[in-house]
């Protein structure tokens, strides 16, 4: 347990200091763009969404990182309901090994 | 016709909403199942629909983030991720993503980066499927003269590269429990620097590179290569999808509306990996590398051939797209037989 704790941290570390390296990886970089979101005619929730990226870039960052995982958890879990309710069994598969 | 079609704050277009989750959906089966992020399907799949490239690479980036998620979910359930192998292996992919990175920088300034990288890619694409298809024809060979003796072997036994590498005993010495490796620590590290060296030099996420080096040079199971490979992918989508939103290139509507299909892709995909042999996903895996070879080609020819330009870029397009919906349906099908018989062992047990 406290092994795991300790890889845990190193890795949380090494995510804090290492990982733009990798996120530049997983789409390449480029010039940034400067836009600003025309919320005249949105309505209801578009606009507040419309609203928030043109007020602060940062929140509209944060609350897109907490909301992706969110909504792919929520997804995966309907999905893990439905085909459980099918009767796949999601829990066990043999390996071929090598 | 309007209720089709759903407009995008940020980047200020209407967008076809069904052939956002038809696109989440396709590259979820073959994501989940390949255990990559497949930039290189998405990418031009959202720019078809009327995305401008910016907001298509950071669109791609953030669906890609929470599609990873559900399969590594989905995958750490069915044992087939090492978490270990995945945290070493973040040190390698940083590391030599800078080397690479550096490259590019370097290559730029001598003038030659596009034409070194896209042949790059070629050569790098040409040797994979190489790889595969000799390692899946070798497997079957073995496999044919064991059942002449009248033994049966396991399906993974063709090439064996990672045996002589694993004889490398620089210590620390490393146990990889759900991989079963026990090898230097100095191996994955080498492994992932280098691919995470042409993933820097490409500008890709690398899945599609990391996931045959799992196999062919550290030893891991497939599956197993799948499920770590998607950690991986996972981790650098969450970051790549905050560095992208705060440049602001990311519509999160269209993310979201792609994961509502990406998800359940991304279960039928995980799943499908219960129904497949290792050698059922290196063959699949070997026709998407083509796929994305001729379509890589096809876009380098447009230099040579300008006059063909619009039918080459075209063509290139819809050969991804195609082969996206080809490579779904596949791995659907597979999924949907390997449930139905699961099912019906189950109904003659009870």
């Amino acid at each position: 347990m406290r092994g795991k704790i300790q890889l845990i941290g190193m890795v949380s570390s090494l995510l804090l200091l290492l990982v733009p390296a990798v996120a530049m990886a997983a789409g390449g970089g480029g010039a940034p763009i400067v836009i600003v979101s025309d919320t005249r005619d949105l309505e209801g929730i578009l606009k507040w969404w419309g609203n928030l990226y043109n007020d602060s870039h940062l929140y509209f960052t944060l609350l897109t990182c907490a909301l992706i995982p969110v909504v792919g958890v929520i997804f995966g879990v309907l999905a893990d309901i439905v085909m459980s309710h099918i009767g796949i069994d999601l829990t066990s598969k043999d390996l071929p090994g090598h | 016709m309007e209720w089709l079609f759903v407009h995008m704050p940020i980047a200020g277009v209407d967008i076809f909403w069904p052939g956002l989750i038809i696109l989440g959906l396709g590259v979820g089966i073959i994501g989940g199942f390949f255990g990559m992020g497949g930039a290189w399907m998405v990418t031009p799949g959202l720019n078809i629909l009327g995305f401008p490239m910016a907001f298509a690479i950071g669109t791609d980036i953030a669906h890609m983030a929470g599609k990873s998620l559900v399969s590594t979910m989905r995958h750490g359930k069915f044992g087939n991720v090492d978490y270990k192998l995945g945290a070493i292996m973040i040190v390698g992919t940083v590391a030599g993503f800078e080397v690479g990175a550096q490259m590019v920088m370097w290559l730029e300034r001598m003038g030659n980066v596009e034409v070194v990288v896209r042949w790059l890619y070629v050569v790098l694409l040409t040797f994979i499927a190489w790889m595969v298809f000799s390692d899946v024809s070798k497997a079957k060979k073995k496999a044919r003269e064991a059942a002449a003796k009248g033994e049966t072997l396991t399906d993974e036994h063709g090439l064996q590269w990672h045996k002589t590498l694993q004889k490398i005993k620089i210590p620390p010495m490393v146990y990889l429990k759900v991989a079963g490796i026990h090898c230097s620590i100095w191996l994955p590290i080498g492994v992932s620097f280098f691919t995470g060296w042409l993933a820097g030099i490409l500008g890709i996420g690398g899945g599609l590179i990391r996931m045959p080096a799992l196999i062919y040079l550290l030893g891991c199971p497939t599956h197993v290569a799948v499920g770590t490979d998607l950690f991986e992918v996972m981790i650098s989508g969450v970051y790549g999808a905050g560095t992208y939103t705060f440049k602001g290139r990311t519509e999160l509507v269209a993310a979201i509306i792609m994961l509502v299909g990406a998800s359940i892709g991304a279960q039928i995909g995980a799943v499908a990996t219960k129904y497949i042999k290792g050698t059922g996903i290196k063959v699949a895996f070997g026709c998407a590398v083509v796929g994305c070879l001729i379509s890589v080609l096809m876009k380098l020819a447009v230099k040579y051939l300008p006059a063909f330009k619009f039918y080459l870029d075209w063509g290139a397009t819809f050969l991804v797209l195609g082969l996206v919906a080809a490579l779904s349906i596949y791995i659907f099908m597979k999924m949907l037989d390997g449930a139905r018989k699961e099912l019906a062992m189950k109904k003659a047990r009870s």
